[in-house]
């Protein structure tokens, strides 16, 4: 069952969710690719509206109405969960593949106590529970006390009947982490898990989602649009823009010598890690409708680099080692760095 | 249906939009049939005189629970058969609808205009004016509404302007709350404050500023009571509370059939089929003017 | 919620009560015609027994200081003669209640549970057959008037099929012997063991309690559909399908837990206004109940009898109100009164 460190545990291949409109089909994620191997750290950074969350939706099999998944394959751990039957697709979700979302708030359920939220996740994941009667009901509050300790909320046994909205929002963002980790997950997709939060809590939940990881050997895929957030706790990054990622490559190369102009104007944009003596200067233009896109460069539109020969569809190209990126502009000089 | 059947069938992708798409399109149409429909109904009622085929109030002994013309004993005259009287229900169902229509236009009629003075007043000069009028918009929600009226009608006897009265009473509290609520919101919008500080009055404020913004929920609302006051108007009748006899009126015709279900059921049936047909259009086409004029309510 | 914070909305209910006491007063104060002279009717009483019979009604006396015989009476439960039973109302009443409530509950019973499932259903399977078959179904139910809907069932069920009986309770025959423990016919018939009696009250008040819960059924309905359609849009409801629940302990646990806290509270108020409709459903099915009572009373101008359902009628609307109040405190967490 266990892979070794370092093998593929999530592979994504030519993946296309749309959403189907009055005004036609948004392809929200148009032939993303995407490799997560066990026990590490990938941040997928991108702007509202470039597919990141939508594609681990569509990962998570959580893609309804009007949208749905045209193409790909989504390989977990060998199997295509695309395949699986609902019933154990649903095994996967949850239980191998856990998710949190942006914000506790809303994601909690406020009509359900927090121990029947937590408990909830153990009974429909944890196999080892005893088969009925009080010892099962035992097993899983000790579990859900376990995990809400697990994640530093005080005195759980305490807590397990209170509801939701009785906690501080860095709690209810614990609360949520507690929930996803209860079935002890590989890979835990954590959905931009500081963007609803306090800049010094922020630092308090991204320490405790990289120290879990350590502690439970499971690889996490972090959401976000902060390539801080990314620069601070993941190995690896993957840039989504306009519905396909754009480069991807291990987290200190990439900061480094952003290949794509779009990642370098991202960084040229970050106050930290802009590049030294360079001005801070935020991205022109908009991210364009994702409806009937013509066949080039998405960037096109606001790249300082664009040119005639980028109005033509544009591959992902290697770009150094363990790199690639979506730039006909890559110089082999750059790429070797 | 034929429709779709005229049009190519579209690429695979397109078909859920086109579909929706049409399905929007007909939703519209139905809205927009139904309102033709209430029209058709109020046009019956004005011109009743000219369109009746006979003289509601005419009694024929001979015709006497006369059956539907497409039954034994029916007579194509009396299409829809006769009553124990022998009057035509056929025209008593035209003349009825003069009494439903007017009832229901005038008490929402009434009840409108107190509604938005009432509103406005609360909602824009709080204080104790909007403590006396929510009080007893509060009192007045105490009451089941066919009860309050029927107390009313018990109280005041028989009548077209008691049955008015009687459901205006209580009716009025509605559109005032609508208004007040949004009377509420609207006076704090900048150009209300605006008004404000030019000097204008509060009478001004409230009938140039105020209620043309507020206008489109309260026709609303409107459209959507005047089913309701219908229904309840059929009620009373029903009941012998409503318009006296002989007078045509649908609740009215409903209960004389009573007597005669076992063996005349057209008697009841056809004025019953007329209030559900006028109710059921003035409800969705106050549907679809909700959709149109009011998107926030819309589902 | 609070003790004292439940007096207090208690308290408040308070000057409601009065003044819809002061316009049932005023109501019958204002009906024309000497109540007196209703009394006594043909029967030839001397002018001095008339004056007494007017000073033992107090009508006398001014108007504010009747208001006040009126509202202690009341409070007292006492509202006087019936001149047409020759019993006191409040007996009068007491008697005819039992019907009444059991028709209002069966109706509401029957509302409950057919509007929930189907709206739940219309809600889930948004836009498919069963949802547009329950979108004319509530809007036939709010349009049909319920005296007109009464008779059509009770020509085709009773007259035409022969399957069910025209009117009243029981059949008299059939009701002999059975021992009025709770004045439920359908209650005090299975306590007395009596089969045959319960199957004859059952045929009884299902086509009333058909017709009465009709509106309510169509109200609950649309109510539920548009509260799940809501609530399945919640963060909250994907976060339990990332969590790899069943799709029922989704639906039913974490959405229809939330979506039912409007429709409860709708459901008490509109028990309400079924009591408006009892009136016309008890005159349709001749169900000696409280409402064909007053109906009747308006009739020979037993106007104390009148007067006093009316208010009875209004404190018990005015009650169900509150307590629709305090169940969505209760149901709602979130809520604090």
């Amino acid at each position: 069952m266990t892979v070794a460190p370092g093998e593929t545990l999530l592979v994504v291949r030519g993946l296309r969710t749309v959403f189907d409109t009055r005004a036609g089909s948004v392809r929200a994620v148009d032939g993303v690719d995407v490799t997560v191997r066990s026990g590490e750290c990938l941040g997928v950074v991108g702007e509202s509206g470039s597919g990141k969350s939508v594609t681990f939706a569509s990962v998570m099999g959580l893609i309804r109405k009007p949208g749905r998944i045209e193409a790909g394959e989504i390989l977990f751990d060998g199997r295509d969960l695309r395949k699986l039957s609902p019933r154990a697709l649903r095994a996967v979700r949850g239980g191998d593949i856990a998710m949190t979302m942006q914000d506790a708030l809303t994601a909690l359920n406020p009509a359900l106590t927090v121990g029947t939220q937590i408990g909830e996740m153990i009974e429909a994941h944890d196999d080892d529970l005893p088969r009925a009667g009080p010892a099962r009901r035992r097993a899983i509050r000790d579990r859900a006390v376990e995990m809400l300790g697990l994640v530093g909320i005080p005195s759980p046994q305490d807590r397990l009947q209170q509801y939701p909205h009785e906690f501080s929002g860095g709690m209810r963002q614990r609360i949520m982490i507690a929930i996803a980790l209860a079935s002890k997950p590989r890979l835990l997709i954590a959905d931009e898990p500081t963007t609803a939060l306090d800049v010094t809590i922020q630092a308090q939940v991204l320490e405790l989602i990289s120290d879990i990881r350590v502690k439970l050997g499971m690889s996490v895929v972090l959401i976000t649009h902060d390539l801080g957030v990314v620069a601070e706790h993941c190995d690896r990054v993957m840039v989504m823009y306009a519905g396909q990622v754009v480069e991807e490559g291990p987290t200190a190369d990439v900061i480094r010598s952003p290949q794509h102009p779009y990642t370098r104007g991202l960084l040229a944009s970050i106050p930290r890690l802009a590049l030294r003596g360079q001005p801070i200067t935020p991205i022109e233009g908009q991210v364009p409708e994702l409806i009937g896109l013509p066949p080039q460069c998405r960037f096109y539109s606001r790249c300082p680099q664009a040119g005639p020969d980028c109005l033509r569809p544009i591959e992902m190209v290697a770009a150094g080692p363990g790199r690639r990126a979506r730039c006909i502009r890559i110089t082999p000089r750059e790429s070797r760095s | 249906m034929s429709v779709a059947e005229q049009i190519p069938a579209p690429a695979p992708v397109a078909d859920s939009i086109f579909r929706r798409n049409l399905r929007t399109f007909m939703e519209n149409r139905l809205a927009f049939g139904s309102a033709i429909m209430v029209l058709l109904f109020v046009l019956m009622a004005i011109f009743a005189p000219l369109i009746a085929p006979h003289d509601p109030y005419a009694t024929d002994l001979f015709r006497r629970l006369q059956p539907p013309a497409w039954m034994e004993g029916g007579d194509w005259a009396f299409p829809l058969g006769c009553d124990a009287l022998g009057r035509d229900i056929l025209s008593r169902i035209i003349y009825g609808a003069r009494i439903s229509i007017f009832i229901g236009a005038a008490v929402i009629l009434v009840a409108t205009t107190i509604g938005i003075l009432a509103g406005l007043a609360a909602g824009y000069l709080r204080g104790w004016v909007d403590v006396v009028i929510s009080r007893l918009v509060d009192i007045l929600l105490g009451f089941p509404y066919l009860i309050f009226a029927i107390g009313l009608m018990a109280m005041m006897g028989p009548g077209l302007s008691n049955i008015i009265l009687a459901l205006a009473y209580k009716e009025w509290v509605i559109p005032c709350r609508v208004v007040r609520g949004e009377t509420l919101v609207t006076r704090e919008l900048e150009y209300v404050e605006a008004a404000r500080a030019l000097g204008a009055s509060r009478w001004h404020i409230m009938r140039k500023e105020i209620l043309p913004n507020i206008l489109s929920p309260v026709i609303v609302v409107a459209t959507i009571r005047m089913a309701h006051v219908i229904i309840l108007e059929a009620s009373l009748s029903f009941l012998g509370l409503g318009v006296q006899p002989p007078t045509a009126s649908w609740g009215a015709m409903v209960a004389d059939g009573r007597a005669f279900i076992l063996e005349s059921w057209w008697v009841s049936t056809f004025p019953g089929v007329a209030i559900l047909l006028l109710v059921l259009a003035i409800n969705v086409a106050s549907q679809g003017l909700r959709d149109a004029f009011d998107p926030r309510f819309t589902e | 919620m609070s003790l004292t914070r439940l007096l207090e909305r208690l308290f408040q209910l308070v000057p409601v009560l009065l003044g819809v006491s002061v316009i049932v007063f005023v109501m019958m104060a204002l009906t024309p015609g000497d109540p007196v002279q209703i009394m006594i009717g043909d029967q030839n009483v001397s002018p001095e027994q008339v004056e007494q019979m007017r000073r033992d009604l107090g009508l006398d006396r001014p108007v504010h200081e009747r208001f006040f015989v009126f509202l202690g009476n009341a409070v007292q439960f006492d509202f006087g003669q019936s001149f047409y039973h020759r019993r006191p109302v409040a007996d009068v009443i007491i008697e005819r209640l039992p019907a009444t409530i059991e028709l209002t509950v069966v109706a509401m019973l029957i509302a409950l549970v057919t509007a929930i499932p189907l709206g739940v259903l219309a809600a889930v399977k948004k836009n498919s057959f069963p949802d547009r078959i329950a979108t004319v179904g509530s809007l036939l139910g709010v349009s049909l008037p319920g005296f007109w809907f009464g008779i059509l069932l009770l020509m085709l069920f009773a007259v035409h099929l022969n399957l069910l009986p025209v009117a009243g309770r029981i059949n008299f025959g059939v009701s002999q012997g059975i021992t009025p423990y709770t004045h439920f016919l359908l209650i005090d018939t299975l306590l007395n063991g009596r089969l045959d009696a319960f199957r004859n009250a059952l045929a009884h008040i299902i086509l009333p309690a058909i017709t009465l819960g009709l509106p309510m059924t169509a109200i609950l309905m649309r109510v539920t559909r548009t509260s799940m359609l809501e609530v399945m849009r919640q963060d909250y409801v994907t976060f339990a399908e990332a969590k790899g629940l069943s799709r029922t302990r989704v639906i039913f646990r974490h959405a229809l837990k939330n979506a039912l806290i409007p429709t409860v509270s709708v459901a008490a108020i509109e028990t309400g206004s079924l009591l408006g409709g009892n009136m016309i459903v008890e005159t349709v099915f001749g169900w000696p109940g409280l409402g064909r009572l007053v109906v009747e009373s308006i009739f020979v101008r037993n106007y104390p009898l009148v007067q006093a359902a009316v208010l009875f009628y209004a404190v018990v609307y005015v009650m169900l109100n509150f307590f629709a109040d305090i169940l969505y405190t209760v149901l709602n967490p979130r809520v604090k009164l």
